[in-house]
């Protein structure tokens, strides 16, 4: 068996080097490929937002690549799916690393993924701009290549405290979330900021259940908490959000940006109609200049954009921008890696949802912070969302250790 | 500690795990009836579980679209779904046998268990395929029927939906129905005489196939209605819903003494309600320190000790040694 394989061996070889150059030659009537990656989930419990960020992407690829195709270079969009899984989005990393032609990654959409994954892109200082992950520690770890266009959790949560103990007059409430990087980060941040502000927490429970929430409804129901937060995402809060209504919780309900999704009211139904949610990507409505986005979204697609469209369709503008300069600066020449995520730390991009500007550490200067309340039970109504409250904050400092 | 708090919600939790555990006692009965008579576990019975709650959510948002769902009583609708979605997961489960296990017969006794998850992964991404052509959708959710939501309160804590008085009622009925069904009448017999003993059943003049297809079309219609009971009670379903309560189920058959149909709803309930119990309390008498998630290292542990001292079940010296 062996001899019958290495005999045809050469054959194999002579094969390969016929057709070698032939692929290289194509590839020389331009001056190469520039890829731009999605990773974020395009299957599973959380595809309707994961697949946001790609057609966003894929939108933003196809309206500004104009630029750099003059400089002779074709772009093309590499979607990854990373199931929301951290196992997935390291696998996928490794194989973004290999294709030499991406040069920026555009996700994830879990902070829980996202952290690790980075983690890869940074051997190869492959720049990664988050449409999505709030988790603080994306960009604490002050990688030059992991920059963010959204806010972040130790404000988010705050904001939501502030407006659970202002607003709604909270005195007690009920933390939930889902024991992942970002549902527990942010609900510990909420936590803490409404115990400061006097909000008696009656109790703290992690939990991956995704069906049956029974157990964990019965002795909240009894403790009769004014407010339940759940950190965490959709496809898990709006089951538990449904049952602990038909169990006959009247507590109001709120929630992180996790929640920012049509598939929570179609889910959910009446259950989440008037709850609250804290979001660092405001519906597409609040932003005047992403009406014609919508527009050219909804003309492609045939679907209204998911909250995070938006803000990949900007990132991706950032990405095309430094890219562009990037060339430029190595005198038209395929720039490298480390150039491109210099060069997006540099970018001041003016996008559709706002003026986006990094600071030493990849957050946005200024991010925008938003509670919105849920308008319909009518899934096909989530764009109506109303927009209780807006704020723009700083991002913190980095601590210096 | 807040004493009358750990009272109160006593009984609603003793619900919970009742509801909870009859359901594990259903898809229980599955695993536990195959292994009686093939002496192998169904991995695969877990997806059998899930298509009963699929083809359940399929009637019933058909007949919502079609404006149909408000005309007839539920409780009638209810039934309807149930008998369909047992009888598809029945089929289901007797054409996985023939397909997948039938052929394997005479193998070492491995073989066909590598066949059960190959076709276990097999059905969980042929639902989802299906799913996401079909509907578009990963996640499906039951409709609401508003008279099955109505709750009666007995106290603050404890009040009782008619979805759930539904789910204790017919899988009661079920149970009683199998035992029936096994225990007193000729197919019963013979089902038992081929778990006994194959050959010596096959020269009673039992068609042993038959009887294997049989108990297969049996605990996969369980399965199907405990699928279509379990959307009914937690309304969402995805492709991959059924392996944590196929997981607990496999146990709980265990934890009875697999083989043994009594066992499997004793296992069930037992597990359920440990599962209940130890999610809503244990945070509470812990002062927080162990939540809700660590119910399952809590109903395991508890599992661990019982098969330790009865390392056969909880009722397993009923089964009979094979020869």
């Amino acid at each position: 068996m062996r001899t019958v394989r290495l005999r045809y061996l050469p054959v194999a070889l002579a094969a390969l080097a016929l057709v070698l150059p032939v692929t290289s030659l194509t590839d020389a009537q331009s001056k190469g490929t520039i890829k731009i990656a999605t990773q974020s989930p395009l299957s599973g419990g959380q595809a309707a937002l994961g697949e946001g960020i790609k057609l966003g992407t894929q939108l933003a690829i196809e309206k500004l690549k104009g630029p750099i195709e003059k400089l002779g270079f074709k772009v093309e969009l590499v979607p990854f799916d990373d199931q929301a899984k951290p196992d997935v989005g390291v696998a996928n990393a490794a194989n973004v690393i290999a294709d030499k032609d991406i040069l920026v990654v555009v996700g994830h959409l879990n902070s829980g993924v996202a952290i690790p994954a980075s983690e890869k892109y940074k051997e190869a200082q492959l720049a990664m701009i988050s449409p999505a992950n709030t988790n603080p520690t994306v960009t604490d770890r002050n990688y030059l290549n992991v920059s963010r266009v959204c806010g972040r959790d130790d404000v988010q949560g705050v904001v939501g405290a502030e407006f659970a103990k202002t607003t709604l007059k909270a005195k007690t409430a009920y933390v939930i979330h889902d024991k992942t990087t970002y549902g527990q980060g942010v609900a510990e941040f909420f936590k803490a900021d409404a115990e400061k502000k006097g909000i008696k927490i009656l109790g703290f429970e992690g939990t991956e259940e995704k069906s049956n929430f029974d157990p964990i409804i019965t002795p909240m129901k009894a403790k009769n908490p004014d407010l339940i937060y759940f950190g965490g995402i959709y496809d898990q809060a709006a089951p538990f959000f449904k049952q602990a209504r038909e169990k006959g919780v009247k507590a109001t309900f709120m929630g992180p940006d996790g929640m920012d999704s049509s598939d929570l009211t179609k889910i959910a139904g009446k259950a989440v109609q008037g709850m609250y949610y804290t979001s660092v990507a405001g519906p597409v409505s609040v932003y005047p200049a992403a009406k014609e986005f919508a527009k050219q979204y909804k003309d492609k697609f045939k679907k209204d954009p998911e909250p995070f469209a938006a803000q990949a369709y900007d990132s991706t503008a950032i990405a095309l921008k430094a890219i562009e300069a990037a060339i430029k600066a190595s005198g038209g020449k395929v720039p490298s890696r480390e150039q491109v995520s210099v060069a997006v730390r540099k970018t001041k991009h003016t996008g559709i949802t706002g003026t986006i500007e990094f600071d030493e550490k990849g957050d946005p200067k200024k991010a925008l912070y938003f509670v919105l309340q849920v308008a319909s039970d009518d899934p096909g109504k989530w764009g109506d969302n109303k927009e209780v409250k807006r704020l723009s904050i700083a991002a913190p400092p980095l601590k210096k250790s | 500690m807040d004493f009358p708090l750990l009272i109160g919600i006593f009984p609603q939790v003793l619900l919970d795990g009742l509801i909870l555990g009859f359901m594990y006692a259903l898809i229980a009965l599955g695993y536990t009836m195959v292994y009686g008579v093939l002496e192998f576990i169904n991995f695969a019975h877990s997806e059998i579980f899930v298509v009963g709650a699929f083809v359940g959510v399929e009637i019933l948002l058909t007949l919502q679209a079609a404006g149909l769902l408000e005309i007839f009583s539920p409780f009638l609708v209810l039934l309807v779904v149930l008998l369909l979605g047992m009888l598809a997961s029945g089929l289901l489960a007797v054409t996985v046998e023939r397909v997948a296990y039938r052929p394997l017969r005479g193998a070492p006794r491995l073989i066909p268990l590598i066949s059960a998850i190959g076709v276990s992964f097999f059905l969980q991404d042929a639902v989802r395929l299906v799913e996401s052509i079909w509907r578009n959708a990963f996640n499906l959710v039951y409709p609401t029927m508003d008279t099955l939501n109505i709750r009666y309160s007995f106290t603050e804590t404890l009040d009782v939906s008619v979805k759930s008085l539904v789910v204790i009622v017919a899988s009661l009925l079920m149970l009683w129905g199998l035992h029936a069904l096994v225990n007193r009448t000729k197919i019963g017999k013979a089902i038992r005489a081929v778990a006994e003993d194959q050959a010596t059943a096959s020269l009673m003049g039992i068609n042993v196939n038959r009887m294997i297809s049989l108990t297969f079309l049996i605990g996969g219609a369980m399965g199907g209605a405990a699928g279509v009971l379990f959307g009914v009670q937690y309304s969402l379903i995805n492709p991959y819903t059924g392996f944590i309560p196929g997981l607990k189920a496999f146990t709980a058959a265990v934890l009875g003494g697999i083989g043994n149909i009594p066992g499997a709803m004793l296992g069930g309930l037992v597990l359920g309600l440990l599962e209940a119990f130890a999610a809503s309390y244990l945070s509470l008498l812990t002062g927080g320190a162990f939540g809700a998630e660590y119910k399952d290292i809590f109903a395991f542990s508890i599992l661990i000790l019982i098969l330790i001292f009865r390392p056969k079940g909880l009722l397993g010296e009923v089964v009979r040694e094979r020869a």
